[in-house]
């Protein structure tokens, strides 16, 4: 499979009054055509920072993309300017996103007809008559009932769930190569959260596209994504197959976010949950030994004395950035 | 009505909590937001009952309401040998001091401008529990017992991460020795890798100090671990009731089934295999709801009875009560 988007050794630092804040620092990672990727982590941990930077939509200043590149059909995306007509002719059209927050990320006082049809009109060349029938049919396509006279509604008008269809809707709407999903369920209930996960993998599939979901709950990744990016504190710390990240965790993180987590169908009483100690870093005047070194139960000496370490090898597309070799338990 | 058994903490009869909608500059009395439409259950001495429910189901209505931060609008709920529901609003007070609750949001429910000892103190300071040099020894204790550096209770809120700020919280709901604690949504704004922790030190502190909970949220793989038992709630009613155990080997309710099989698990390969019930549509209108049972528009084991009746909660034995009339 080719890759279709290869993002090599990517830095987004932050200038901020207390300090400089390496948000995301040194990331690669690698989407190929048809697959469904998890980004995973923790608020803070840069999983967010990450994809915006791929998306050149990092505020700058206080943001800054230092290093790194992002190579789209042969292109490194990062040589042109955020706001450049280069920029603007993919953002939106053949790398797309979806937002967390249904109820900020849609224009109050736009009727959602107008916004899926600014991308249609922009990126497609159509017409409005024909953009408004493309809407529609978008919005049947996503499932929203009645989609025609819904079509001119507004934002407040439609329901949670309803309105991160509409963001799917509009994240389609342009046929893209690349959907980034930024905690596309989190602001949602578990049944709706089901309901859009599926609709998505549906659509994702059908176009071809790949699907980006950027999100902290583990769940979410194991049913959906092929392989599985961990993040912690603006650097990949694991990588691999969905199967090997579930099945044999490698970095001593990803062991203690697993064994953190309640299961369903776990007895009452049986399992204690064995929390992760202490707090996620402060990423302002970081160390320069691996971040995790606090909390980690697994710690060697030489942990405390070489830098943070690169990712290797354990497995057939299974990386870790850590020294130590875990047996499994 | 009387309350009936000694072993119980908490009795919750017919409970109904609607808000009512008005219009107009009269404010005219158009209808009722049904937020808790006739549950009963009971909370037992020294147990987890866990609430658990999609956002507007009434989870956090019930639990207001047994803390009387609301007027129920009818029903009975017994406490401390009193009927909560009724009793005229300055006898509430005492029996508020047996009462903790811990909040979702650990940012919102702590005022920024006090300091952390003060906050925990606070609620001794109400009930006229302690002043001066014991009130903060009691503080100094409250923050040991919640895993905080004492030395930490002159910083104000902003100054504590999310984990802490929750365990200030918990503390604070501690403070007056409660014999039951609503933990209302406790976890779900923390990081992951804190949830545990909280979880832990919540499972912990129950069993050092007896204490019994109303463990409200909507993860349910979380409501499981930590409760006894478990209801669950749909639109403003309780669909099923039973042990933690039970409900996962044994969901009866096709709401339960469908909630069970939609949450995700961090298990590709069991993900893989497990059957997912995808509900259509969405959760109708409290102020509208259907008739008969709530669940019947979205329930795939519907008939034409479904929606003549409500559905009983009846117990099929075992203690396992559902409201169902298909199972």
């Amino acid at each position: 499979m080719a890759a279709v988007l290869d993002v090599q050794n990517l830095k987004t630092y932050f200038h901020t009054e207390y300090g400089l804040v390496k948000a995301v620092d040194g990331v690669s990672f690698q989407i190929n055509q048809g697959e469904i990727v998890g980004l995973v982590g923790e608020s803070g941990c840069g999983k967010s920072v990450s994809i915006l930077s791929v998306m050149q939509l990092i505020p700058t200043p206080p943001g800054e993309i230092v290093d790194g590149k992002v190579l789209f059909e042969g292109d490194n995306l990062l040589q042109y300017k955020a706001n450049g007509p280069q920029i603007r002719a993919i953002r939106g059209s053949k790398i797309t996103m979806i937002f967390q927050e249904p109820m900020t990320s849609l224009n109050p006082v736009l009727t959602i007809c107008r916004q899926l049809t600014e991308s249609l009109e922009l990126h497609l060349d159509m017409d409005r008559q024909a953009a408004r029938e493309r809407a529609i049919e978008l919005l049947k396509m996503v499932g929203v009932p009645d989609a025609a006279s819904r079509v001119d509604d507004y934002p407040h008008q439609f329901s949670g769930g309803m309105r991160q269809r509409v963001m799917i809707a509009m994240a389609l709407s342009c046929n893209p190569m690349i959907i980034f999903a930024d905690e596309p369920t989190t602001a949602v209930d578990v049944t709706t959260q089901a309901q859009l996960l599926e609709l998505m993998k549906d659509l994702v599939t059908r176009q071809n596209a790949s699907l980006v979901i950027v999100t902290h709950n583990l769940g979410v990744v194991a049913r959906y994504a092929q392989r599985i990016y961990v993040m912690y504190a603006g650097r990949i710390v694991e990588s691999g197959l969905s199967e090997d990240i579930f099945g044999h965790p490698h970095h001593p993180y990803t062991i203690g976010l697993l064994n953190s987590v309640p299961r369903l169908g776990e007895k009452h009483g049986t399992r204690k949950l064995v929390p992760i100690d202490g707090l996620p870093p402060d990423l302002i005047n970081m160390p320069p030994t691996c971040a995790f070194l606090p909390r980690c139960t697994y710690k060697v000496e030489k942990c405390q004395k070489e830098p943070w370490p690169a990712l290797r090898a354990v497995g057939d597309q299974h990386y870790i950035s850590c020294y130590v070799d875990i047996r499994e338990k | 009505m009387e309350a009936k058994q000694n072993n119980l903490m908490v009795e919750v009869q017919n409970l109904k909590m609607y808000f009512p909608i008005t219009r107009g500059l009269l404010r005219r009395h158009v209808a009722d937001v049904k937020a808790v439409d006739d549950i009963s259950f009971e909370i037992k001495k020294h147990e987890t009952l866990g609430l658990v429910g999609e956002s507007g189901c009434g989870k956090t209505t019930t639990g207001r309401c047994i803390l009387r931060l609301y007027n129920p609008t009818s029903g009975n709920i017994f406490f401390a040998g009193h009927d909560i529901s009724t009793i005229p609003e300055r006898k509430v007070k005492p029996l508020r001091a047996q009462m903790g609750a811990i909040f979702q949001d650990p940012f919102g429910s702590l005022n920024p401008r006090q300091t952390a000892g003060s906050i925990v103190g606070d609620p001794l300071k109400v009930h006229n529990m302690a002043t001066g040099s014991e009130l903060e020894d009691r503080a100094t204790e409250l923050f040991r017992l919640v895993g905080l550096d004492p030395s930490m209770m002159d910083r104000v809120p902003h100054e504590f991460s999310g984990g802490q700020r929750q365990r200030i919280g918990v503390a604070r709901a501690l403070a007056c020795s409660p014999s039951l604690v609503i933990c209302d949504e406790p976890i779900s704004a923390l990081d992951v890798s804190i949830q545990a922790q909280i979880i832990n030190l919540l499972e912990e502190l129950q069993e050092r100090l007896g204490l019994t909970y109303l463990f409200i949220a909507h993860d349910l793989a979380v409501v499981q671990h930590i409760s006894d038992r478990v209801a669950v709630m749909y639109l403003g009613r309780i669909m099923e009731l039973t042990t933690s155990e039970e409900l996962y080997e044994n969901p009866l309710h096709p709401y339960t089934r469908a909630l069970l099989s939609a949450i995700p698990i961090p298990d590709p390969i069991a993900e893989r295999t497990r059957m997912r019930i995808v509900l259509k549509g969405e959760v109708p209108s409290p102020v509208n709801p259907p008739p008969g049972c709530h669940f019947h528009p979205r329930c795939q084991l519907a008939i034409a009875d479904c929606s003549a009746a409500r559905p009983p909660l009846r117990d099929i034995g075992g203690g396992h009560f559902v409201a169902c009339i298909r199972v």
